[in-house]
């Protein structure tokens, strides 16, 4: 009998991890946002982005949306869990190829290089219609609005060509068509 | 006009209106104004501990034993760090608590302030929730709302941090509104469906088992009658959860004893082959489930559990059912009882050869221990405890460790609230502030901390509050001078390299009992035990027992880390006649 040396069981085989987004209807309440980070920084979950503000002044509503990955299991056990804080109304999953759900990213990016450059890098960015929030003859902010995956290779390619400083806001999700989750 | 109540006033009015009698408590700079209030308020008494985390513990035993909630009330900075273990307890084994802290005035929050330390950060990964009071106008509003958090769904301990000036500061006050018929549909998420489910997976089983916890304890006595009726119109085999003893008589022939990593042989065997498992408010603990990949195998698996984040999160199930125990349960009765299915007589030769398997388990005897007559054995002194204790309605605490796994062995329950243990954090020195709890729910009841040497040091300050309002609550020390648990775990694991589990120099247990004011009695020969035992009841006051037993004693039976259920240690009996088979270790 080959002895485990812990009082505690090993670890299992990991499932497939799948990318979600969830979006969390809060109070928009002191230490809101941190009783939501901490379940997921205290139960070992992952955030890959977080987006945050009020969306409802009047009902003091905020709405927050996180972008996570983790097993079927792990995902359902997020729900459950951010259903049982006190301040959260709702809670809505979508995963991350869901056709009904449109899902976009605000990326700033700071290139500082010569002109030729910069106009080479407007064309990387041309599919995404990039708008030209400042310009001098050696710098320029774009701003794109994109998949968060799109965002990720526009940076990639801009590298090259003088991207100095990227800001961007992270994910943030509505559904398609009349359907609505408020 | 309309009266204006201070915050200090607010918060007693609340605890009167939520028909608080204790609380317990520790005075301090940021507290003071609600410690001026408290003798305007003749009906709440107040229980002075002498640490604040055993404030915590005293208000959970307290919470355990009556079903209500505990109130805590300490002061901002170090008040409220000490009082965070006996929270995190609270909340690993859901009891209802409500802490009040004080806190710096609002001005000087942030600023460092003596005495202050960000309260509400630091219980938030321990509460159910928490509230930092900025408006005093909130005050009654957030009261109310903090006990209807600790007590409802799966109840929780919950805190309320109230700056110093807030409890200066004047305002209205209201009663606590009635929304309770909302919960209850809140809670409970199931219907008819679900209910002929189970009832379809019960008749047709051939191998069932239920396996209850302390969910059914806190769902009220009626649930421990419900579950009864429910064992005794199936005629199933139950075993239960650390938490959940004495939901079921411990001394029933349907109950197989414990379960888990040092639950009985039948317990854990049946776990293993059952092609039906029936959890009924437990969590799937790991110390319950031992290796996840080999888990009850063959069976289907039915969740009966108030909070929906219990459900699949370490055991997937093929039935779900979220809703207060006694509600299932008493739906379940109904619909067995409409449908006229008396299981135990329809099914009695299907689940005849599954109880004739477990008769044969039960032959294994596996909680015996080899007896001395030189030196007390700890199940033994265990055994004569509940033997001496079991004609009168006895409560027991305990500490952590091995003592703690000998009392849920050998002492045989019959009510549920009447087993206060630290079952998911773990704490030692959990039992002697919780048994000061009990004792004041229960002043004219027994109450016994069983526990160990080592843990009992940790929060020995607290006999002292036992002394001061007469709580002859009795500490039965079973003292190996070892910190047992960590002992055989280096015993069984890290080859007997004992590093640091050895109490070099403990206190003479009998003098400690005399310079704090009450009585010490000492054993340490099975012959005296009985009479000593029996002195210890008789004395109606505090009584700190020092039974010396044998150091070397393990543990058994235990699934040892990483084995599934069926592979259990048994007792060294049973391993020298695996030695000689050439077997090892492992049993199967």
């Amino acid at each position: 009998m080959v002895k485990s040396k812990s009082a505690y069981s090993t670890p299992t085989k990991l499932g497939k991890l799948d990318t979600h987004i969830i979006v969390v209807w809060v109070d928009n309440e002191a230490s809101v946002l941190s009783r939501v980070v901490g379940l997921f920084s205290g139960r070992g979950y992952n955030i890959e982005s977080l987006a945050v503000a009020e969306i409802d002044h009047k009902k003091n509503l905020s709405r927050i949306t996180i972008v996570t990955t983790g097993t079927p299991q792990v995902i359902e056990q997020i729900l459950l869990q951010l259903k049982k804080l006190v301040p959260v109304h709702k809670v809505a999953n979508f995963k991350r190829d869901d056709k009904k759900v449109i899902f976009k990213e605000m990326a700033l990016l700071k290139l500082v290089t010569n002109s030729s450059k910069i106009a080479k890098a407007l064309k990387v960015c041309k599919k995404f219609n990039p708008i030209i929030l400042d310009k001098t003859n050696k710098s320029v902010v774009i701003q794109v609005i994109a998949l968060t995956r799109e965002i990720d290779k526009i940076s990639k390619n801009l590298k090259p060509l003088g991207l100095i400083s990227v800001s961007r806001t992270g994910a943030v999700a509505m559904t398609r068509g009349a359907e609505v989750f408020n | 006009m309309v009266n204006l109540y201070s915050g200090a006033e607010i918060v007693f009015k609340s605890l009167e209106d939520q028909n608080v009698e204790y609380i317990f408590g520790y005075p301090g700079g940021a507290v003071l104004p609600i410690y001026d209030e408290l003798k305007n308020h003749p009906s709440i008494k107040h229980i002075l501990v002498r640490h604040e985390q055993g404030a915590g513990h005293a208000a959970e035993g307290y919470a355990r034993s009556s079903g209500k909630p505990g109130v805590v009330l300490v002061t901002s900075g170090p008040g409220a760090t000490n009082v965070v273990t006996a929270l995190t307890d609270a909340y690993m084994d859901s009891i209802p608590l409500v802490c009040i802290s004080g806190q710096v005035p609002t001005h000087l929050i942030g600023t460092d302030a003596f005495q202050e330390c960000d309260t509400t950060g630091i219980t938030r990964p321990c509460t159910k929730h928490n509230w930092l009071v900025k408006d005093i106008n909130d005050l009654p509003r957030i009261m109310h709302e903090a006990f209807e958090v600790a007590t409802s769904g799966r109840p929780g301990p919950v805190l309320v941090d109230i700056p110093k000036d807030v409890q200066f500061a004047k305002a209205k006050y209201f009663k606590p509104k009635k929304e309770k018929k909302l919960n209850i549909k809140i809670i409970n998420r199931f219907n008819q469906k679900d209910i002929d489910q189970l009832i379809s997976l019960m008749s047709k089983a051939s191998k069932p088992v239920f396996y209850t916890g302390g969910g059914v304890i806190n769902s009220g006595p009626k649930a421990s009658e419900l579950l009864r009726e429910l064992v005794s119109l199936t005629g199933f085999p139950i075993t239960s959860t650390l938490q959940g003893l004495g939901a079921y008589p411990g001394d029933d022939n349907l109950f197989l004893g414990m379960l888990g990593m040092h639950g009985t042989y039948e317990a854990n065997n049946a776990m293993h082959d059952c092609d039906l498992l029936i959890n009924i408010g437990a969590r799937f603990d790991d110390r319950i489930t031992g290796k996840i990949d080999e888990f009850s195998p063959k069976s289907k698996k039915i969740h009966i559990d108030i909070d929906p984040s219990s459900i699949n999160k370490i055991i997937k199930v093929d039935l779900s059912i979220v809703g207060d125990v006694s509600d299932v349960i008493s739906s379940t009765i109904k619909t067995l009882k409409n449908k006229n299915l008396n299981l135990e007589k329809s099914n009695k030769q299907k689940i005849s050869k599954w109880w004739q398997q477990i008769q044969k388990w039960r032959t294994k005897k596996s909680l015996n221990f080899v007896n001395s007559d030189t030196v007390i054995k700890p199940q033994h002194a265990v055994q004569r405890l509940y033997e001496l204790t079991k004609n009168q309605d006895t409560f027991i605490t305990t500490e952590v460790g091995q003592h703690q796994m000998w009392a849920a062995q050998h002492y045989k329950f019959k009510k549920p609230n009447r087993w206060m243990t630290s079952g998911g954090l773990g704490t030692m020195g959990y039992g002697l502030p919780a048994a000061v709890g009990v004792q004041v729910a229960h002043p004219k009841k027994l109450v016994v901390d069983i526990a160990g040497e080592a843990s009992i040091l940790m929060t020995m300050q607290e006999i002292s509050t036992a002394v001061q309002y007469n709580l002859p609550i009795k500490i039965f020390i079973l003292n190996n001078q070892y910190m047992g648990m960590v002992r055989q775990w280096q015993e069984l694991l890290h080859e007997k390299n004992y590093s640091e589990s050895y109490s070099e120099a403990l206190p003479d247990f009998v003098k400690l009992a005399e310079a704090y004011g009450c009585v010490g009695i000492r054993a340490e020969k099975p012959s005296e035990l009985d009479e000593k035992i029996e002195e210890m009841i008789s004395i109606d006051r505090p009584v700190i027992f020092d039974c010396h037993v044998d150091q070397n004693e393990n543990c058994f039976p235990m699934i040892p880390s990483g084995k599934p259920h069926n592979q259990m240690l048994l007792g060294p009996k049973d391993q020298e006649e695996n030695k000689i088979t050439g077997k090892g270790k492992a049993l199967v």
